[in-house]
């Protein structure tokens, strides 16, 4: 699949398969000028992936074959045991977790979940979470902090889900109690954006020693969307609201509301999922080290500073 | 600068001396549109004296309403927004801040102080709603930050009056990061084991609802006050139908178990005290030392 943007690559992808199959039907050398198509799409390619705008980035951080919590689990997680349930409501698919180990380690892994097909989408929600999914990924980072295991969450949500029941059963409070709740754990927080990052739905789970975000993902108060629909009052601003909000993973390092950026291959983390799997995988196991050098006490102190920084105002 | 006709928005404009409020001046409750004197409806708390409604009030008049004669120190009075992203939609963000200021005499969408409470120190954080909708962004979270930290400092029970659509889009992510921050301190606080309540007013809903307001170790909330994390137009779309008849009231909120007890803004004052005195620290029953010690 191609987003809008990548349509003059496809197109030049495409003229290349023609011209591989045409050479071999009429058993011609164009050994030439495929090597100069090629060259030519790798140029663009560097061109548009080197030159994203800030909307391009969010199209590739919701691209339907990018890799899913899920997805980076199987592929860096030697063993894996999924826990369910938030023992008081029920089973929220749009929040996943359990532990694991990686290369020897073990951890507590827990993310938003979005499903691929019609059938998942529903299934996960979206990957928008309900009360239970952040009450869910709450017990399972106390079970974490008993057991003094490090956690990593994986962020990938369009938002909580505002919906009837979540509001019934405490959508503001469940997010709340995680950030508060987040702040005083006793073992390493490891936080990494693989998506979308949306609002209070993903911050629920973001509160971090370290906080990554992959390349192409976005984090902020608001998707540009619903930033158009009420400042603009219509749906057709989004380019402009995603300028606006500045909202990709190289604006929130600059304004230090993240540690670090994990590099995708260019294209998108689809493009190469194992690939991008074992970068996210050494960048835990190192930043788990890395923070095991820190006392429990030093690592919570260290995390209230950090948030507590954030802010830009004139007195 | 009549009350009367700002009635229609429901929103009452206080004005910067109105503590004596002349004869002659009128309002007119938005829910009953019974109509009666200024002076009667500030002296009910600004609640209607017919139907009781409550009337959205902002930080002037709170500050009025708790604290014994009016006198508290104000904290971070001047501190005001600035414009990190360089922020503009169809207006740049400095001029709206520029013109939201100069309409409401305010600085911005908070005002934090200390003083006594029928003689007992608390803390206060009022929001205003008049400030671009309370909405919350640096400003609103570093001062309740600091709210939180003197309460902490001092071991005075704090009191955050809500009244919020929620977070501050112009600030994007720095908006968002204010509700990890305010939780921070919360945490803090709660450590501590100094009093903390949280009173939800309307409307009280977004980010603001989803960190600080949902944090107290008392949830309490004003009758009628629209709370929640969706607003009702986002959850109507989301569903598809219309909402249940009292939806996201503060009743509702009551009724599913997130709210210890909803306060008539006439009794808040006498109920507040009477929780701190029954909660203050006694000679007999101080903390352990070494956990006192610890958290100074
Ligand atoms: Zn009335």
């Amino acid at each position: 699949m191609h987003l809008d943007f990548e349509k003059p690559i496809a197109e030049l992808e495409a003229k290349l398969v023609d011209m591989k199959q045409l050479a071999q039907e009429n058993n011609v050398d164009v050994e030439e000028a495929v090597k100069s198509l090629e060259a030519k799409i790798k140029n663009l390619k560097k061109e548009i992936y080197s030159n994203l705008t800030r909307w391009q980035r969010v199209q590739l951080s919701r691209h339907p074959d990018r890799p899913y919590t899920l997805d980076y689990i199987a592929d860096i997680a030697d063993k894996f045991i999924e826990l369910h349930g938030d023992r008081g409501v029920k089973d929220d698919k749009a929040m996943v977790g359990g532990f694991a180990e990686i290369g020897g380690q073990g951890v507590m892994l827990i993310g938003h979940q979005k499903g691929r097909n019609t059938k998942q989408r529903q299934l996960r929600n979206f990957g928008m979470a309900n009360p239970e999914g952040y009450r869910k990924a709450l017990r399972m980072m106390k079970l974490a902090e008993k057991f003094n295991k490090p956690i990593v969450t994986f962020i990938d949500t369009p938002g909580a889900f505002p919906g009837l029941e979540g509001e019934e059963r405490g959508q503001a409070e469940a997010i709340a109690r995680n950030l508060k709740e987040m702040f005083m754990l006793k073992v390493p927080v490891i936080c990494i954006v693989i998506g979308e990052g949306a609002s209070g739905g993903a911050l629920g789970i973001a509160i971090g020693d370290k906080v990554f975000m992959l390349e192409n993902t976005w984090y902020s108060v608001i998707s540009p969307e619903s930033c158009s629909s009420i400042l603009w009052r219509s749906w057709d601003y989004k380019e402009q609201a995603a300028e606006a909000l500045k909202l990709t993973a190289y604006d929130m390092q600059k304004f230090k509301l993240i540690d670090e950026i994990i590099k995708e291959p260019l294209g998108g983390a689809h493009t190469d999922p194992q690939g991008m799997s074992k970068k996210v995988k050494k960048v835990i196991l190192d930043t788990i080290k890395e923070l095991n050098q820190l006392t429990p006490q030093e690592r919570i102190n260290q995390r209230i500073e950090k948030f507590s920084a954030m802010g830009v105002f004139v007195e | 600068m009549t009350w009367f006709k700002r009635t229609e928005k429901g929103i009452v404009t206080p004005t910067e001396e109105k503590k004596e409020v002349p004869d002659g001046l009128w309002y007119q409750c938005t829910e009953c549109k019974k109509v009666m004197q200024s002076r009667e409806h500030s002296a009910n708390a600004y609640t209607c004296i017919d139907c009781n409604n409550h009337a959205r009030i902002g930080s002037m008049e709170y500050f009025e309403i708790l604290f014994d004669d009016n006198n508290f120190t104000e904290l971070d009075e001047t501190m005001s927004s600035s414009d990190p992203l360089e922020f503009s939609d169809t207006q740049a963000y400095p001029d709206r801040i520029k013109g939201s200021q100069k309409k409401s005499g305010l600085k911005d969408a908070v005002r934090t102080g200390y003083g006594k409470m029928n003689g007992i120190h608390i803390v206060v954080a009022c929001m205003d709603f008049r400030f671009i909708g309370g909405s919350m962004g640096s400003v609103v979270g570093e001062k309740i930050s600091r709210a939180i930290d003197y309460a902490r400092k001092k071991r005075h029970p704090l009191l955050i009056i809500s009244k919020s659509g929620g977070a501050r889009m112009m600030e994007a992510g720095f908006s968002l990061m204010q509700m990890a921050k305010t939780s921070a301190k919360l945490a803090l606080l709660d450590q501590d084991r100094v009093p903390y309540v949280s009173l939800m007013t309307d409307p009280t809903t977004g980010g603001v609802t989803a960190s600080y307001a949902m944090l107290g170790d008392f949830n309490i909330a004003e009758p009628g006050a629209l709370i929640g994390f969706a607003g009702p137009r986002v959850v109507r779309e989301t569903i598809g139908k219309d909402l249940p008849e009292g939806f996201q009231t503060a009743e509702f909120l009551l009724e599913h178990g997130f709210l210890d007890f909803i306060v008539d803004r006439k009794e808040l004052k006498k109920t507040l005290t009477d929780l701190f005195t029954i909660l203050k620290e006694t000679k007999e029953a101080k903390q352990p030392k070494k956990e006192k010690e610890k958290s100074e």
